[in-house]
Parts: structure tokens; C-alpha cells; sequence
């Protein structure tokens, strides 16, 4: 796990190396002050020239410098370093996820990969900032302060056989405790957030019940829950300072008494004053060095949980890879399943696709219907390769869909997914993303293929118009005919509508599939819909029943041999107006 | 789902320095915490100021014993030195020992309180939020609303439990080492001072600097996020366009700028600390030498204790100068959190100070009994038959039969002033009709239905409830006779049963599952694996869209309001679910006033009364037959010849 992290850390490595080294220089310094100082107090005490205090004051005004200049690049390299880490990490991981086929993004859920990158990057941020200024230093700090402190203090030092051991133990109890039981706190917290999402999303509901009252009441519930559990890991953690201080108090008494029975008793000799001032100085070093070792230890285990969430978004496995020596040309539009078998896990139990035997030509216009469940989306999926059959082999222009150069095969394989999305950006913006090099005249010519330019016309900025995050600003029939116009854009040779058409009105779905009978008859044409309507004049059209096909033919044929076809297009043409679902949205 | 934040450091000037308008609400969350634990606070801030006096008296005591060391060493008399030197050092363990109980006591209190204080200002700010209109959630993006409660109470958190105890301690400790420096020496004092304002320019300087950065980092951050959300939405759509290159690019470039303020942000941070610990060095050299100079040539001390300037003064002067410098550091770092804390107060009282939906309804609905005459009783069992009870200026109070007669009367209306949604548009729902509204987007169909329950306050003309001016109503009464099915279902986290109790809370098992089976949710409630009791989350992901609907109307079965509102929604369900769902709103139709918004032109068939909605104005009127026949708007739209949406 450390290994795929620090792997990430490149470029920064400098940054990261000087930060060490100069915060060990640091270090260093820092230890050495006390020293210098106590000989200071000593000079004064016993009243040496003047110069000499000079001296030792002009080499303590340098190590200030010096250990200021330490300080100070430390502080810019850190900064660079954990920053820098951070964006690799986090560019890494944007790239990664690029690189996912979709089975593998189903495995991850959008929201999860969203913490991923944000949460839980900028706690392993921290807890690289505090590795690499602390961990070295805290350390360093406290082995050459111990030194030290026997070097000046001799047997006074023994007040640290006592005092480290006590306080590590009391740390490491505290730290015991204390993480497990923000662990719990943390997930409780996450679900009451979740709740106040929830509340905020469904204030409709919540205020045409008026249940504002019971709401509030849940809420309280919820929130004294977690106060109780927050508070009593806080007061474990509170517990640091009192320990921390017993120790503190300890150290100065002992170093206070003993020390003087040491200097009065002989005369000086063993121990003088200036050593009992520095004991103390180390003392506090000493301990405050231990502090922060069990900040990090505890720093560290509480970040341990979003490295893991990072690594596993690192080191999972692309499942689709390209082929040794891909083709890279699709020659035409026809598909052929042979055998096709799907399931989406290798452990699922049920298929979600078998034996399904189908000869499309290119350049024909195919339907296909049934009920959710049934697996149309998961048929056409298998076409741009968007995964892998489990058996069987699917082709496109006769050469199997795993021998094409991914990219090559999805350029020929335009498909327009049942849940569309439309980006931030400009109209314009959005359409290119079928081609970049677009001509405008290609734009509008796809647009009015679509049906979409009048409406876009119609915006005062036209094709200017800013679309809103999730394409909030446009309704489902416009957007799911924006979405059909940046498929087109591709000059694709097969054309997949996955339900695309759901929110346009019976009217203008049929001028969208005159259009394309009319200007793209080479494209094969492959439509997913809910409405008899919009698959009726079909070359074929192929009823899916639970992961299998039921029957194929033409509506007429259907009409006589499938039982589930009639019914439903009975229900539809009987059952109301046909212009009632143009406007589910 | 977490949602961007891109606007989450709103509030906060630009140039990093604190406003006015910030240190107030940092002045009215010490206040709120004061007035939260009156006997709690005031006993920390006590044991915090105890704690840091008998962590700079001991300086004294030391000071005394140590000058107590050199008096006797040469003598070597220990056993005599012990009579002196023992009684003070136990002295000094004594106030130790009350110190670590002093601390003890604070850090728990503390603990006790920070979570104390969030949890209620949690509740304050979501208690306040129930009360809001529904405007507020309509004009305020979710994710800038849910940062409220988890960024800016964050910061709180930060501020309660650490910043504003160490700021109480270190100016506690400061105040007390500075008068005992003045009683050793004014000179070495004021030379001591001129330090530590270099060092508190230096963390102004810094800690400002490093403020705004860290505001301009938070931003970035929202940005990011932003960005990565909508990509790993839209991931799969990434995917089918090969635009796999295009988004790293455009991530890189986010990404990089994020890295820039985040670099900056902690570079600055990073640097206070060396920088004021070094120029505490610096200081404590500099009385080193003055002091020992001053010593030296015997320059005439100036101090409150009127003792000479000698070492005995000047070697425990350099420890508190160590401690001085020491604490103003400590400060200076909780200056970032302070103003981060002291803008995320600001946000939080922001959404504390909406001003609340009013209500000045007084009419309210009861439960009441008739008797054969035809007299109205109020009852406090429940009785199935509901009035309005209406107390009247002269003391007199009427009672009205709920019957669920709603009429608008040429009723004005726009969400911002001068964009009028709505004109002059007239209903009159007999109670058991069947009124439908059927338009194109922003018709206004759903406005209508805003104002039936008062999500909106109309601007002219009037909307009554069996007679009753709505206005006159209490909201909770009036939203409580009638039912509602949004287009957009939300079910909360909970078991099934659950869900559709919210429709009435005090619905038995039995009534609950009654309405499922109105409603048609029954049959697949019981296939679920835990039937009614199968634990539903994230807005009930695991069942399908026709399924969430089916609860949704059984919902608002079980509440069995007189009048019922339906902005019907079928998306992406097939035929026959469709079916099933339209037979649940048929059924819970059957014998209630029935606003419909029509998506489905197969609902609005069989209405008393179909309103074609244009632009705010109703069009057309009249039954189906009638409308066919008038060959107008509805005829073409039934054909197929509009786009409905």
C-alpha cells in the first residue's frame, strides 16, 4: 500500500528530500541551543568578560539565522512536496478511473469516487505533511535530547526511566482507545449528514405532511446520539494533556530536588546550576518530542483507512485491455452475436444475456422492446465493447469486437446511453464532444437531423447557451436530442438509441427517424424503445424477455407470433393517447 | 451524494482580512457558548487562567530555589539547605498538583462542551431550516446548504475545542509572566515586548497571508470537486465518446491550480512557526547580552521589586522570556483558525437568520362529531370527520365541515417580482372533481399547485378551502388536508413501513398496509425480502422507479386527506408497470378533490375538468370531449402534434 503511494510522490521528491533535510538541520540546531544557552547562564552567573557573552550571543544569534533559514525552506519544500503529492495522487487517480472499463466503474460507486479524491486525498495530504516533518524530526529530537541529557545531567537523567515509559504507555492507551471510537463516531456522523441531505432533498414531502415538527424531533435524536459517542472519544483524547503535564511536573520536582542535593552536597562538582536549568529544558524536550510521536501514530492509523480507499482505486485492474495487434478500421455496420452468453460478475449466478444468436445487416434499421429487466441495454452494450461477453463472441464488420483498437471501434459505434448526461459548458461545447474538428455546419446539420436545432434557435444565445452542471437548464426531451445530435456527430456506422427518444413527443420522434432513413441509410441503426411507435416501421425487431430474445420480425409478423408484442401494443394504442409519455421527465 | 462547494467560502472578503462583520458572529458564538453552559464555561475559563498562573508562578519558585542552590553550595551543608529548599519544592509539587486537577477539569469540560455546543447548534440550524420556505431550498444549491453542516460546523469544532482555550491559556500566561518580568526589571521588559511585536507583526503578516490562501485553497477545492463529481457521473458517457484525453487535460489544469493555492496555503502556514520561534531565540540572546552587559556595568535596574540587577534576576528573566515568546507563538498559529472558523460562524448564522416561512393562520382543523340535526362538536378522539375550527373576532367560533371545495380566484403570481408566472387564473374544484392542468413546461402547472399549499404566497386575488380564505389557515392544517405525489419521489432512509407511515404517524400496521394495497404496493411490499419491514436507503435505490412511486402514493393514502394533489411522473417505466402505478392513482383518486398534473394525457381523460395551461394563462377549459371537439391546443397536444414536456 505505502509502495503504490509513494510511487506517486515523482516528480516531488526533491522537495521532499530537502524538506528532510533541512528540518533535520533543524533539528539539529535546535538541540544544540539549549546547550550553548546553559553555557550562556553560566558565563553571566559567573560573571566572565563581557566579550566571551558576546561571543556565545553572536553563535546563538547565527544558529537562530541558521536555524531560521532551515525553518524556513523546510516550511516552502514541505508545502511543494505534501501539495505536490497530493495533486499526483489525485491526478492518478482521475486518470485511472479513465482507464476503467465500465465493469469496473460499476464497482465503484460515483459519490465514493468523488470522497476518494477529495476527503480522503487531503487526509493522506496531512499525514504526509506530518511524516515528513515530524516523523524525522521527533525522533532525532528525542534520541539527541536524551543524549544530552545524560551528557549534562548524569544521574539526574535517570528521571527519565520513569517519566518516557509512563508517558508512552499513557499515549498509547489514550491513542488505543480513543481511535476505534472515532472510527464509529466518523461513520455516524457520515449517516447523519446523509440524513440532512435527505431531509433537504425531500422538504417537499417533509413540508406537505408538516412533519417539520417529527423531523426535528429525529434530528435532535440523531445528533444527541452522536454527541454522546463524539464526547466520550474527545475526553479520552482530553486525558493527552493532564498526562503529558503529571509528566512535565514530575520531571521539573525531581530534576528540582535531587538535583539540588547533587550540586549542594558536592559543592558543585558532580552537577552545577546551569546543568540543572538545562535538564529541565531537555526535560520538556524530551516529552514534547513523545507528544508528537503519538499525534502521528495516531494521525497515521486514522489516514491508514483513505490510503486503502486510494490504493484500491490505484491498483485496481482496467478489465478491457486493447488487443496485441488491434484492427483498426471498422469496414462496415453489420453485428453478428454468436452464442452470446453475459453476466455482469463472474460471480453472479444468473446471466444476464444467453444464447442469443442474432445477424443484424449493416445499414438496417433494428427495434428492440421488452420490459425493464429484460436486458436490451446489456445486448447493445456488447457492441462497443463497453464489456465482455462471458461466452460467444460478438462481431462488428465481421471481425470480433475484442480484435478492434478500442478506440477505433467506439468512434464506429455511436451509442446514446439510457441515462444521458449533458456537461457544464456551452452548447457547442457539448455537441463536440462527438468530434472536436467539427465544422459549424456539421454541428447544425446533426442538429437539425436530431430535431434539435429550432429549439436551440430558439435560446438567445443559441448554440452558445450555457448548459448547467447535469443539464439541469434544458428539459429531457431537448437534452435527450442533444444527446442524439453529439452521437451524430461521430458519422458513426452503427447508431445505438438507448430509450433516447423517451421524452420527445411522438411527432418529432418520427421526423428523427425519417431523418435518419433519409440521410444516414449506410448507418445501422439500433433503437431501444418503450413506445411501439418508434419501432414499428423496423427491419426487424427483436422482443427481449429476461435475458433472452423471445421473437424477432417485422410489426407485421410480430403481430401474428408474438402474444407479448400485441398485448403491448395494445395496451398503447388503446390505453390513451399516445402524446402521454412524451413527457415523462 | 456530496455536491460542490465551489461557493463554500462565501462571506469572506477577499483580501483574507477579517471584517467587522466576521469578529461579530466570532463575538456571538463566545456569547451562545457562554449562555449554552452559564456554570460550565465560566468554571473552565477559571481552571484554564489556574492553570496558566501555576504554570508561570513556578518560574518564581524555581528562580527562589535555584537562587537557594548557589547560596548553599559551597557549603556543602546539604542537610541544612534540605530545611529551606525541601519546604518550597514541596510547595511548588502542592500547586502542581491542583494545576494537573485544574487541567484535568478543563480539558473534560472542554471535551464535554465542543461536542455539546455543536450538537446544539446542529439542531438550532436544522430545527431553523424545517421553518424555512420553500423558497430558500428552491434558490439554494443542496450542496452549499449541506456545507453548513459539515465544513462550517467543522470549523467551529476547531475553534471551540482548541483555538479559543489555547487563546484564553496563552494571554493568560502572558499577563502573568509579564508582571512578574516587570517585577524583576522594566528595561529587560520593554526589550522583551519589542520582540514579540515583531513576532505578533510577523503572524499578522503570515497568518493573514496564509488565511487567505487557505480561502482561496477551500475554493479550489470546491472546484475540483465540482469537476471530479460531474466526471465520475458522467463517466460512462466518457467512455462511449473515447474523450478520455480530453477530461485528463481539463482535469490537469483544475488540478494544477488547486496544487498552486494549496502550496501557497501551506507554505505560509508552515513558516509562522519557525519564523516566531526563531525570532524568540533572537530575543532571548539579546537580554542574554543586555542583561549580562547591564550586569556588567552595573546600570541601575528600574523594577517593581526594587532589587538590583544581578544574575539571580537575569537567568530566571531568560526563562520566562522563552515562556513569553513561547505562547504569542501559540497564538499566532490559531489565527488561521480563528478567521476560518470566524467565516464559517458568519455562514452558519446566516442560514440561523432566515427568516422563517410565516403563519399567521389561526383557522385549525379538528376533529369534530355531528348529531343528527346536523350540530358540529369538536372531539378530541379521532373520529374520521374533520372541521375547521374558525374563532372569530367578537369570541364567537364556527366550525366548518372539511369537504374539500378549493377555488382560485383570479389569482396572480411570480416566483421574482416582475416575471409573472401566473394571470387572473380562476379554478373552482367541487369537493369529489377531478380537476386536471396540462401545459408545456413552465405553463405554471406546478406553480398552481405551490399555491394550493402555500409552498408560495400568492401576489392578487384569492384561494379558498371550503370557503375559507387559505390565508386564514394554519399552514401545518391547511398541508395537512391535503395529500401530495410529487413527480420527483423522496423516500427516507427506514423500513417500508416506515415510509408510508409518514403520511400519518399514528397509523396502525394494519391501516398502513391497507393503503399499500390501495395503492398497489402490497403485492410487491410482500416479495420484498423483509417484506414490510425491508430497510430502505438512499432515497429507497434499491427499488425500482414505479416501485419508489407505488410508496409514494401509498404514503399519501394513509394520510387520507379530502383534496390530493398528483404530479404524476413515469419516466422510464415500462407498459405494464405504468399500468399497475395508474391503477394505484386511480384508485387513491376515487371519491377526493383531485388536482392532476397531467403527463399522461390517459389521467386527464376522464376529468370533470381539464385546464390547458399557456404561458400562465388557462387557454382552454372543459371536458375531454369537449376539448376534442374545440380542436384547439388539447386536440393537438392529445394527437401527438406537441412536445408536452
Amino acid at each position: 500500500m505505502i509502495k503504490t503511494l509513494t510511487k506517486c510522490v515523482r516528480e516531488y521528491k526533491l522537495a521532499t528530500i530537502l524538506t528532510v533535510v533541512f528540518i533535520s538541520g533543524e533539528a539539529i540546531i535546535e538541540a544544540i541551543i539549549p546547550f550553548i544557552t546553559a553555557k550562556l547562564v553560566n558565563n553571566i552567573r559567573a560573571g566572565v568578560e563581557m566579550s566571551e557573552i558576546l561571543k556565545l550571543g553572536g553563535i546563538l544569534v547565527l544558529l537562530a539565522v541558521l536555524s531560521l533559514a532551515c525553518g524556513g525552506i523546510a516550511a516552502y519544500t514541505c508545502a511543494k512536496a505534501s501539495a505536490g503529492f497530493a495533486k499526483n495522487l489525485r491526478g492518478d487517480m482521475f486518470n485511472k478511473v479513465q482507464s476503467y472499463a465500465f465493469s469496473n466503474i460499476d464497482k465503484f460507486s460515483s459519490s465514493s469516487l468523488v470522497t476518494r479524491m477529495t476527503t480522503d486525498i487531503s487526509n493522506v495530504q496531512m499525514a504526509f505533511m506530518m511524516v515528513i516533518r515530524i516523523a524525522i524530526r521527533a525522533p532525532m529530537l528525542l534520541i539527541f535530547s536524551i543524549i544530552m541529557a545524560y551528557i549534562m545531567g548524569g544521574k539526574l537523567a535517570t528521571t527519565f526511566v520513569v517519566v518516557i515509559p509512563f508517558l508512552t504507555i499513557g499515549l498509547l492507551l489514550v491513542a488505543k482507545f480513543a481511535m476505534p471510537a472515532f472510527r464509529r463516531v466518523f461513520k455516524k456522523y457520515d449517516t447523519l449528514n446523509e440524513s440532512i441531505e435527505e431531509n433537504v432533498r425531500a422538504m417537499r414531502v417533509v413540508k406537505g405532511f408538516s412533519r417539520e415538527e417529527y423531523e426535528k424531533k429525529k434530528f435532535e435524536t440523531a445528533s444527541e446520539s452522536i454527541r454522546k459517542d463524539f464526547t466520550k472519544a474527545e475526553r479520552i483524547v482530553a486525558l493527552n494533556n493532564p498526562i503529558m503535564q503529571i509528566c512535565v511536573y514530575f520531571n521539573m520536582a525531581f530534576v528540582l530536588i535531587v538535583g539540588s542535593k547533587m550540586t549542594i552536597s558536592s559543592m558543585g562538582a558532580t552537577i552545577d546550576v546551569g546543568q540543572i536549568s538545562a535538564m529541565l529544558t531537555y526535560g520538556m524536550q524530551i516529552l514534547m518530542q513523545l507528544m508528537m510521536l503519538s499525534m502521528i501514530y495516531v494521525m497515521l492509523t486514522m489516514s491508514s483507512e483513505s490510503m486503502k480507499r486510494i490504493c484500491e482505486v490505484l491498483n485496481e485492474t482496467p478489465e478491457l485491455t486493447n488487443p496485441q495487434n488491434p484492427v483498426m478500421e471498422v469496414k462496415n455496420g453489420a453485428i453478428e452475436y454468436k452464442d452470446v452468453s453475459f453476466k455482469y460478475s463472474n460471480k453472479a449466478k444468473k446471466f444476464a444475456l444467453s444464447d442469443i444468436d442474432l445477424v443484424i445487416p449493416s445499414g438496417s434499421t433494428v427495434g428492440i422492446i421488452g420490459t425493464t429487466g429484460s436486458s436490451k441495454s446489456t445486448l447493445v452494450q456488447l457492441i462497443p465493447r463497453l464489456y465482455d461477453v462471458t461466452q460467444g463472441s460478438v462481431k462488428v464488420g465481421g471481425v470480433d469486437v475484442r480484435d478492434y483498437d478500442v478506440e477505433t471501434l467506439r468512434n464506429s459505434v455511436a451509442m446514446v446511453l439510457q441515462k444521458n448526461l449533458l456537461f457544464s459548458g456551452t452548447i457547442n461545447e457539448n455537441l463536440r464532444w462527438g468530434n472536436e474538428n467539427a465544422t459549424e455546419e456539421e454541428i447544425v446539420e446533426a442538429c437539425k437531423l436530431s430535431q434539435a436545432h429550432e429549439f436551440v434557435m430558439g435560446f438567445s444565445d443559441g448554440y452558445e447557451t450555457k448548459i448547467e452542471q447535469g443539464g439541469t437548464n434544458v428539459s429531457g426531451g431537448q437534452k435527450q436530442r442533444l444527446c442524439i445530435a453529439r452521437a451524430l456527430l461521430k458519422k458513426p456506422k452503427i447508431l445505438i438509441l438507448d430509450d433516447s427518444t423517451s421524452a420527445v413527443d411522438t411527432r418529432t420522434d418520427a421526423l428523427i427517424r425519417a431523418g435518419f432513413r433519409k440521410y444516414i441509410p449506410d448507418t445501422t441503426k439500433i433503437i431501444i424503445a418503450q413506445r411501439i411507435s418508434s419501432v414499428q416501421d423496423a427491419d426487424m425487431i427483436i422482443v427481449m424477455n429476461n435475458g433472452a430474445i423471445e421473437a424477432v420480425g417485422t410489426h407485421d409478423e410480430l403481430m401474428k407470433v408474438s402474444e407479448s408484442y400485441r398485448e403491448v401494443f395494445e395496451q398503447q394504442t388503446y390505453g390513451g393517447g399516445d402524446a402521454d409519455e412524451a413527457a415523462e421527465c | 451524494m456530496k455536491q460542490p462547494n465551489a461557493r463554500r467560502a462565501k462571506g469572506v472578503p477577499m483580501g483574507g482580512r477579517p471584517t467587522g462583520m466576521t469578529f461579530k458572529s466570532l463575538k456571538r458564538v463566545i456569547k451562545m457558548l457562554f449562555s449554552f453552559y452559564p456554570v460550565m464555561m465560566p468554571l473552565t475559563v477559571v481552571c484554564i487562567l489556574f492553570s496558566s498562573a501555576t504554570s508561570a508562578i513556578p518560574a518564581i519558585f524555581m528562580q527562589n530555589v535555584i537562587a537557594e542552590i548557589e547560596k548553599w553550595v559551597d557549603t556543602g551543608d546539604w542537610a541544612s539547605a534540605k530545611e529551606i529548599i525541601v519546604p518550597r519544592v514541596l510547595i511548588l509539587i502542592g500547586l502542581y498538583v491542583l494545576s494537573i486537577i485544574a487541567i484535568t477539569v478543563y480539558t473534560q469540560l472542554m471535551a464535554y462542551m465542543t461536542q455539546g455546543f455543536l450538537s446544539k447548534m446542529r439542531c438550532a440550524m436544522f430545527g431553523g431550516m424545517q421553518n424555512l420556505p420553500i423558497k430558500y431550498f428552491d434558490t439554494n444549491r443542496h450542496g452549499d446548504i449541506m456545507s453548513h453542516y459539515t465544513n462550517d460546523i467543522d470549523t467551529l469544532r476547531q475553534l471551540v475545542s482548541q483555538s479559543l482555550p489555547s487563546l484564553i491559556q496563552a494571554s493568560a500566561v502572558v499577563l502573568c509572566v509579564f508582571f512578574i518580568m516587570l517585577y524583576y526589571s522594566v528595561w529587560l521588559t520593554l526589550l522583551v515586548i519589542a520582540g514579540v511585536s515583531v513576532m505578533l507583526f510577523v503572524a499578522g503578516k503570515f497568518g493573514g497571508g496564509s488565511a487567505k490562501f487557505f480561502i482561496r485553497q477551500q475554493q479550489s477545492v470546491g472546484k475540483a470537486e465540482g469537476f471530479i463529481q460531474e466526471m465520475m457521473n458522467g463517466q460512462k458517457v466518457v467512455k462511449v465518446f473515447c474523450h478520455e484525453e480530453k477530461s485528463k487535460a481539463d482535469f490537469e489544469k483544475i488540478n494544477d491550480a488547486l496544487y498552486e493555492d494549496s502550496f501557497k496555503a501551506n507554505a505560509y502556514a508552515n513558516c509562522l512557526g519557525p519564523i516566531n520561534m526563531n525570532i524568540g531565540n533572537i530575543v532571548y540572546v539579546l537580554i542574554a547580552t543586555v542583561g549580562g552587559l547591564m550586569v556588567l556595568s552595573g546600570v541601575p535596574n528600574l523594577s517593581i521589586s526594587g532589587k538590583a540587577l544581578g544574575v539571580s534576576i537575569v537567568v530566571p528573566f531568560l526563562s520566562m522570556t522563552k515562556q513569553f515568546s513561547g505562547n504569542i507563538n501559540q497564538v499566532s498559529q490559531q489565527i488561521n483558525s480563528i478567521v476560518m472558523a470566524s467565516a464559517g460562524a458568519q455562514r452558519i448564522f446566516g442560514l440561523m437568520d432566515q427568516k422563517p416561512e410565516d403563519d399567521n393562520g389561526y383557522v385549525t382543523l379538528v376533529n369534530v362529531k355531528t348529531d343528527e340535526s346536523g350540530n358540529i362538536t369538536e372531539s378530541d378522539n379521532r373520529t374520521h370527520k374533520w372541521a375547521w375550527k374558525h374563532p372569530h373576532s367578537d369570541g364567537t367560533t364556527t366550525y366548518t365541515l372539511l369537504q374539500g371545495d378549493v377555488t382560485l380566484d383570479e389569482v396572480d403570481f411570480a416566483y421574482e417580482e416582475g416575471k409573472d408566472v401566473l394571470h387572473n387564473v380562476s379554478v373552482f374544484a367541487k369537493p369529489g372533481q377531478k380537476v386536471a392542468f396540462v401545459g408545456a413546461t413552465g405553463a405554471g402547472k406546478t406553480t398552481i399547485t405551490n399555491l394550493i399549499n402555500r409552498f408560495y404566497d400568492i401576489a392578487d386575488g384569492k384561494i379558498r378551502y371550503d370557503g375559507i380564505n387559505i390565508n386564514k389557515i394554519k399552514k401545518a392544517d391547511l398541508r395537512r388536508s391535503l395529500g401530495i405525489v410529487l413527480q420527483e419521489t423522496n423516500l427516507f432512509t427506514g423500513t417500508v413501513m416506515e415510509n408510508i407511515r409518514y403520511g400519518r404517524l399514528d397509523a396502525t400496521d394494519e391501516e398502513c398496509m391497507q393503503a399499500a394495497e390501495l395503492a398497489g404496493a402490497h403485492d410487491f411490499i410482500t416479495r420484498l425480502p423483509d417484506g414490510y419491514e425491508t430497510q430502505l436507503s438512499n432515497n429507497g435505490s434499491n427499488l425500482s422507479q414505479g416501485q419508489r412511486q407505488l410508496i409514494a402514493i401509498a404514503r399519501a393514502a394513509v394520510a387520507d386527506p379530502p383534496v390530493m394533489i398528483l404530479d404524476e411522473a413515469t419516466s422510464s417505466i415500462d407498459t405494464r408497470t405504468e399500468a399497475i402505478v395508474q391503477k394505484g392513482m386511480d384508485a387513491l383518486m376515487h371519491g377526493r378533490t383531485v388536482f392532476v398534473i397531467a403527463h399522461r394525457l390517459s389521467t386527464v381523460k376522464n376529468s370533470d375538468v381539464i385546464m390547458v395551461l399557456e404561458k400562465g394563462r388557462i387557454i382552454e377549459r372543459g371536458t375531454h370531449d369537449d376539448l376534442i371537439a374545440e380542436k384547439g391546443t388539447y386536440y393537438q397536444l392529445y394527437t401527438g402534434a406537441f412536445e408536452l414536456e
